[in-house]
């Protein structure tokens, strides 16, 4: 089955095709070729999947060479490495994809551009299935852009709304400036190792044959493609604003395509990371810088998308933060859990949002009776969220928290401040999804009754719903303590990491807990009744409020600056100081062009002038006659210089 | 053998090419430019070079002189004796002598005493490796000069509206 | 075989085909002996990937990018002799002497 893994991206991109060309042209206007086509992918993933798992100390790698270039050989192959990474990421994407679009074929069900829609769907997955399979960094790169033009058409799918095609050319912008990171990393690397082919250049970081200095730089140049991708402080400012895209989208964007992209890189260069400590550093400090905040910020959101993105932030932070202290496994093992409750909260808010045609908290409530299975999978996908025994995201984010610990306890003070990051974020995550279903489901109804009839979504939206849940109860199990623990087999980095702590756990668990019961209190019973904006604290919710000010920084900082006050310090240097300069230049010239024209002008120079003019004029009446317009004389002309030149050099040398 | 074979198409291509430059009759002038360039083309098989002969016969021979006796047609240019060289013709034998004279006497002094071996021939398989692979950019870029050589071609021949 | 030979012929041609071009009167004729003088040059490239036994053949590569590149120039120019023909019915060259002062 391996051998035949690279039909994985093909068949979405030939479905790209397919339906851009005949889509519309069919039954069910293209949606068919793209399911199928995903459906298709999944089988053969889930056949590379298990033969990986039954040899799962193999790497299987083949390539075809693509084009070769330079002297010596170089080259650029396209390729497949398939190891227990790749293998998990197919089957993740592929699943994923395939519930987004069936259940989109009811949220999009009348949209104007549906056939375009589905075209998208399967660029997007294509590309970041070619992303996962690349075995060369140029085929990674083709992969990575090809999702970054997807995301952009998706997130502003309608973009008759000025809003949406901003935020689309937001997420385009904001993620380039860590692609140009990305691409100079490739370089840095290419120039160091010689190749583009990713095992090889590990193998070479591996015997040493690249210098401490040089590595440091490629991986910290590679880590900026994945800040952007996986909206990473300080690039994290696009993701929130991705919401303007439909609702499926977002759940493919979070849970599958394209911010996992990031730390998939990250995962996938984790040699040329490995051996360069104070890259990996980096990686641990900002992943835990951005799990903090973004937990705040989704604490203060009304929008229940906003909340889920802020969400993902800080779990892709999690992620990343484990890479950063040398917790492989529990990174691979938190992407594949978060994929399926993540993704699961998403087409739930799309859900509920397609029952009260809003995505704000504050049109909500009280929905737990009219929407059943929406309402039980949510609970589900939020309780797997906040980490509760013994939902899937328990098992993969104490992993990751046992993995800090161990770091620590090794006397890494970084790996002291990602553990409690960690804390501090699950006790947060605890809090703001408590929260979330608090204001959505229960309560009073908020939304306006005579306009709004709530009612259970259709099956074609409701199946993949349930079907995350089931994979949000189950697939931590993959990933159980100690020897149990299938996962560590399938995917790791050197040896197989047993961390397991039992106090630990029961610690996280305590504070996770500890966060429900507070956003509980607050928010549905109600029993401490705080206004935030007027409390003490009421500095830290505005700052929360204006999302630590970053939006603003980056407008008030570099977009204002350039349009506004240096366009000002332009204006006035050119009214002030080159207008004096001017002015003084013009009267100098004035008086001095007075004396010149007098004296010398008319005297001097126009005598010459004159005489000159009248000599070019004489002469070119006598040689006007050479130009005779006749083409053979012109040629003569050029041979016998020819002649010439060549007979000079021969007789001289 | 290969001497041989030099000695007789050399003699018939500087025969050929002088004619051509000197006939009076328009069409003859085309048929002795096909006979240089069949001797161009019986020389590139001599070097080995079997892939450009056969390109010679097809591309020259049969397209680009069907294209010239067009061009003499349609201009209807006089077939007979006519004034067909200009003023320019003492000078034109000055300075061709001159080139001939120079290039032959750098080409003696550069080449002398060294010999062609012929070797195996080489095979369109290896010719058309080559090109696809090496030299396919170049190759690309002479096909865009062709369509863009067409295009002109067209525009400027075209009957204006 | 001395290189030489072959050398000489094609500057001989290339020679022959000068002459053509500054003392033929008839357009059509001139583009003929353009068609010599790229001739010479690809006798010359050809016998040169011999004589040096390239091994990617850019010799003879070069001498189809030449028959290619006479294709293309003898099409324009042929073009805009009939385009001269047609405006001033005569294929002469020293007749159309429009560069002049």
């Amino acid at each position: 089955m391996r051998s035949v893994a690279w039909l994985i991206p093909v068949f979405p991109l030939l479905a790209f095709f397919l339906i851009v060309f005949f889509g519309k042209r069919m039954p069910r206007k293209g949606h068919e070729i793209g399911i199928l086509a995903i459906a298709a992918s999944l089988v053969v993933a889930l056949g590379v999947f298990f033969q990986q798992i039954a040899h799962s100390d193999q790497v299987y790698e083949r390539s075809v060479t693509w084009f070769r270039f330079g002297d010596g050989g170089r080259f650029v192959e396209l390729g497949m490495h398939i190891d227990g990474l790749a293998a998990v990421m197919f089957v993740v994407v592929c699943t994923v994809s395939l519930l987004v679009q069936i259940y989109s074929t009811e949220y999009m069900r009348d949209d104007v551009r549906y056939t375009w829609y589905y075209a998208c769907l399967s660029l997007f997955t294509g590309s970041m299935l070619n992303l996962v399979i690349a075995n060369n960094l140029i085929q990674m790169l083709i992969g990575w852009e090809g999702v970054g033009v997807a995301s952009y058409l998706l997130i502003g799918h309608w973009f008759e709304e000025r809003a949406n095609s901003n935020a689309g050319l937001k997420a385009f912008i904001t993620t380039r400036i860590g692609d140009v990171g990305f691409m100079f990393g490739i370089f840095v690397l290419f120039w160091a190792a010689g190749s583009f082919n990713i095992a090889h250049i590990t193998s070479v970081v591996a015997s040493g044959g690249v210098a401490r200095g040089t590595l440091t730089w490629a991986a910290i140049l590679l880590f900026c493609g994945a800040i952007g991708k996986s909206a990473q402080v300080p690039l994290q400012v696009w993701l929130p604003d991705a919401m303007a895209g439909p609702t499926p989208v977002s759940a493919l964007i979070h849970a599958a395509t394209m911010v996992v992209a990031g730390v998939y890189l990250v995962a996938r260069m984790y040699g040329v990371f490995h051996a360069s400590p104070a890259a990996l550093n980096e990686v641990a400090i900002i992943g835990a810088i951005t799990m903090v905040m973004a937990a705040g910020l989704a604490l203060v959101q009304d929008d229940i998308k906003k909340v889920l993105a802020y969400s993902t932030i800080s779990q892709l932070a999690y992620m990343v933060a484990a890479l950063g202290v040398g917790a492989y496994t529990a990174s691979v093992f938190h992407i594949w859990t978060h994929a399926w409750f993540k993704a699961l909260l998403f087409l739930g808010a799309g859900s509920v949002a397609h029952a009260v045609h809003s995505f704000s908290m504050n049109d909500m409530g009280g929905l737990r009776k009219q929407m059943p299975t929406t309402f039980k999978t949510y609970v589900i996908g939020s309780l797997a969220l906040a980490g509760i025994f013994p939902l899937a995201g328990f098992w993969s984010k104490d992993d990751i928290i046992n993995g800090a610990y161990h770091s620590a306890r090794a006397g890494s003070s970084v790996g002291w401040f990602v553990f409690l990051a960690a804390l501090l974020t699950a006790f947060l995550t605890a809090a703001y999804v408590a929260r979330m279903v608090a204001l959505t489901f229960y309560g009073k109804p908020r939304y306006d009754p005579e306009h709004v009839h709530p009612h259970e979504s259709p099956k074609a939206m409701t199946i993949p719903l349930v079907f995350l849940a089931f994979m949000a109860i189950f697939s931590g199990f993959l990933g159980l303590p100690g020897k149990l623990n299938l996962f560590a087999g399938w995917v790791r980095f050197g040896d197989v990491e047993h961390s397991f702590n039992l106090a630990l756990d029961a610690f996280s668990t305590v504070l996770a807990l500890s966060g429900l019961y507070l956003g509980w209190t607050i928010f549905k019973l109600h029993r401490v009744n705080i206004d935030l904006a007027k409390s003490p604290l009421a500095w830290f919710y505005k700052l929360l409020q204006r999302r630590y000010y970053f939006d603003d920084l980056y407008f008030n900082g570099i977009v204002h600056p350039v349009a506004g006050p240096i366009a000002r310090a332009a204006y006035w240097t050119n009214q002030k100081i080159l207008d004096a300069v001017i002015n003084f230049a013009g009267t100098a010239t004035v008086a001095l062009g007075r004396f010149v024209y007098r004296d010398i002008d008319q005297q001097i120079i126009d005598g010459g002038v004159n005489g000159l003019a009248q000599g070019a004029g004489a002469a070119g009446n006598g040689l006007k006659f050479w130009q005779t317009g006749n083409v053979q004389i012109y040629a003569a002309g050029l041979f016998v210089g020819i002649a010439v030149f060549v007979g000079v050099f021969l007789i001289r040398g | 053998m290969q001497q041989v074979v030099f000695g007789i198409v050399a003699a018939l291509i500087v025969f050929a090419a002088v004619r051509l430059v000197t006939t009076r009759n328009l069409v003859h002038g085309a048929l002795y430019l096909l006979a240089v360039l069949a001797g161009a083309a019986i020389l590139f098989l001599l070097f080995l070079a079997e892939f450009v002969a056969w390109v010679q016969v097809l591309v020259y021979i049969g397209a680009v002189v069907v294209l010239l006796l067009f061009g003499l047609m349609l201009t209807r240019a006089p077939i007979g004796n006519m004034a067909l060289d200009s003023q320019t013709r003492p000078l034109a034998a000055v300075v061709s002598l001159a080139i001939f004279g120079i290039t032959s006497t750098i080409v003696w002094k550069t080449f002398k005493g060294q010999t062609v071996h012929f070797s195996k021939p080489n095979t369109v398989d290896t010719l058309g490796r080559a090109i696809f692979s090496q030299y396919v950019l170049p190759f690309e870029i002479v096909s865009v000069v062709l369509l863009a050589a067409l295009v002109g071609a067209v525009v400027l021949a075209r009957k204006e509206e | 075989m001395p290189v030489a030979w072959v050398l000489i012929l094609s500057s001989f041609l290339f020679s022959v085909g000068i002459y053509g071009v500054l003392a033929r009167r008839n357009a059509v004729l001139v583009l003929m002996s353009i068609e010599l003088m790229l001739n010479a040059a690809n006798i010359n490239f050809v016998v040169f990937n011999l004589l040096l036994h390239s091994i990617s053949y850019i010799g003879q590569v070069f001498a189809l990018f030449i028959i290619t590149i006479a294709a293309a120039e003898l099409g324009v120019g042929l073009a805009i002799v009939i385009l001269i023909f047609r405006n001033r019915s005569t294929v002469s060259i020293d007749e159309v002497s429009l560069m002049k002062w």
